[in-house]
């Protein structure tokens, strides 16, 4: 019986492109909102006492609420539920369990081990199969219990789907206020789930297209807080910010490497953009292309050793890969219409681009070789995607029809499961972090 | 003393244009008795004056502050030419003064494309300026790309005027 969730879930992952060859990537689109989301009932995490109690249904609201919105899970309704579990210790009585037709059940438990300490224990049960899949136990503090949701959701999707989660990230973004002649945008960052929104800079100055480092602790930015427009560093944990490097013009579009260890981004000279990249510890700069056309937006493969970027060397807004050192520059976007805002998958296999076409713009994807595109979006405006760390997940900016304000969306890479980020305000440039250690 | 007058009332009649409240309906006071008036001299029609030499007016008045580009384009067009030798005329009658240009993009465009793009549009306003004798270091170009439309409507009209680069006067005008 075990048999048949893996199943299930292999035919699912081979709809979504996962177990598949990239050469399969076609039959997604036919397939698409034919995938059926698997049942899972996941109770309130038992407790002995009415605080543990508390803690305890919010973590099972918060882990119901990211597996539904990863379109891969179908939460059960708790009332439908005929076991009342009060030990998460003892098997539970997978007959009720297979009556309401849950394929899983995820039983917790919470324990306030101090005031400041609390024990999450969990387990994570095959109905079918009758087995324990997973069963951990992790401590924390009790104001951390929306990470602790965001872990145990990761961690059922790893189990249950074979691939790393992302649950437990963070998004930075920009926080749009004001008339579109007098916007005022502030650099902000909220969870995954979009709990948790703070901002990071006054609004003083316009920031636009914030990215994430690799550890998730620093931010690159443009800002035109400095006399010259110019690309940021922001740490997180103690809030300061710098000029990234003394550029003879304005410098944007800046992108962490794969390592952390450099930023690469545009600089303007003589009305010029052309790329560069600086090392983050010798400060040294270098420069990569050298054209008359505008080179922007560029993006490192995962393993960084090339490059995608966005060039209007061939007359229109084009993406083109070229070697990390500059060298061996290639066009790969031929279909009709300009593309630009690559990014290339953390998996490796695919590029994200913006698309316009017909007064229309798309969010899309194709492969590095510029082949088996496919259009995932279609909005007024719809730009600048970022990928989830597992590179399942795309969300980008939408505004939906003419003078509505931007919010930040998503989609997965199938087509399907389109959402709208819940945000206060407008909100726009979402960059997605890796996994938080 | 006629003239000064003239340019009393047209002080008067620009402040009062200036800050125009809307009408509001007021009562209708009861009619006074008719008495016979004599009408006042005519003062002939109110002209404005010449805006002062030297100043932002005169250069936002007499040049253009503003050229416009097509989509995707950042080629001067006739009329941005002409334009833009009038600034060049008037910054080159005003050699004190420094000007930012700044490159705007409409939206429909991606942000960093944009960017890139109104570098280009400030750029190319500059380089005309330079050719007719205005001194580069006068002159500093910013690029806005989409984030600072002058029109916050998404239509036709709105996107044609916000494909533009502005001559912004910094220092050194009468003011």
């Amino acid at each position: 019986m075990k048999m048949e969730i893996t199943m299930r879930l292999l035919l699912a992952l081979f709809i979504m492109g996962f177990a598949a060859p990239a050469w399969a990537t076609l039959e997604i689109d036919i397939s698409k909102g034919h995938l059926d989301p698997m049942p899972i009932a996941i109770p309130d995490f038992v407790g002995a006492s009415d605080p543990e109690r508390e803690i305890g249904v919010q973590i099972a609201e918060l882990v119901r609420a990211n597996l539904e919105r990863s379109g891969l899970f179908r939460p059960l309704d708790t009332a439908s539920f005929i076991e009342q579990q009060t030990n998460i210790n003892v098997q539970p009585r997978f007959a009720d369990w297979r009556v309401i037709r849950a394929d899983a059940l995820l039983s917790g438990r919470l324990v306030m081990e101090s005031e400041n300490r609390m024990r999450i224990e969990f387990r994570l049960w095959d109905v079918l199969a009758e087995t324990q899949l997973v069963g951990l136990q992790l401590a924390t503090t009790p104001e951390n219990w929306r990470r602790i949701g965001n872990k145990i959701s990761d961690v059922i999707y790893q189990k249950l789907t074979g691939e790393t989660g992302y649950f437990d990230t963070r998004i930075v973004f920009i926080a749009e206020s004001g008339p579109k002649t007098d916007r005022v945008k502030r650099l902000a960052i909220m969870d995954q789930d979009g709990a948790n929104p703070t901002f990071l800079t006054s609004g003083k100055y316009t920031v636009l297209t914030p990215r994430f480092s690799p550890t998730a602790q620093q931010i690159t930015y443009m800002s035109y807080a400095s006399r010259t427009p110019s690309v940021f560093l922001f740490n997180i944990e103690t809030g300061r910010q710098e000029v990234l490097g003394d550029f003879p013009g304005m410098t944007f579009a800046p992108r962490f490497s794969p390592d952390g260890t450099k930023v690469i981004m545009s600089l303007v000279q003589g009305g010029n953009s052309d790329i560069w990249v600086m090392d983050l510890r010798t400060r040294q700069r270098q420069r990569l292309t050298s054209s008359p056309a505008i080179d922007t937006s560029p993006s490192y493969s995962p393993d960084g050793s090339r490059i995608v970027f966005n060039s209007d060397r061939g007359g229109t807004p084009q993406l083109y890969i070229m070697n990390a050192d500059g060298s061996g520059t290639h066009r790969i976007s031929f279909g009709k219409g300009r593309y630009s805002a690559p990014v290339w998958s953390p998996r490796g296999d695919l590029i994200a681009f913006t698309k316009s076409l017909n007064s229309k713009f798309h969010i899309g994807v194709m492969r590095p070789e510029g082949d088996v595109e496919r259009i995932l979006t279609t909005a007024y405006l719809d730009e600048g995607p970022t990928w989830s760390p597992n590179g399942r997940v795309l969300m980008f900016t939408r505004e939906p029809r003419p003078g509505a304000g931007p919010h930040i969306w998503s989609i997965d890479l199938t087509g399907t499961n389109l959402r709208q980020m819940p945000t206060t305000g407008d909100a726009s440039d979402p960059a997605w972090s890796p996994l938080i250690e | 003393m006629k003239s000064a007058l003239v340019s009393l009332t047209s002080l008067l009649f620009i402040s009062a244009c200036a800050s125009t409240p809307p009408a509001e309906p007021q009562p209708t006071p009861p009619a006074p008795a008719p008495t016979r008036q004599t009408p006042p001299p005519s003062t002939g029609a109110l002209t404005p004056l010449p805006p002062v030499p030297g100043s932002v007016d005169e250069f936002n008045r007499t040049a253009g502050d503003r050229v416009l580009f097509a989509y995707n384009s950042a080629s001067l067009t006739f009329d941005a030419r002409a334009i833009l030798s009038r600034q060049a005329a008037w910054l080159n009658r005003n050699g004190n003064t420094r000007i930012l240009i700044d490159g705007n993009c409409d939206e429909r465009g991606t942000r960093e494309y944009n960017l890139a793009l109104g570098a280009r549009r400030a750029s190319a306003a500059r380089n005309y300026l330079v050719n007719l004798g205005v001194a580069p270091s006068r002159i500093s170009t910013i690029s806005y790309g989409k984030e600072r439309p002058i029109d916050g409507r998404s239509n036709e009209s709105a996107w044609s005027r916000n494909r533009n680069a502005h001559t912004g006067i910094v220092s050194g005008a009468v003011s």
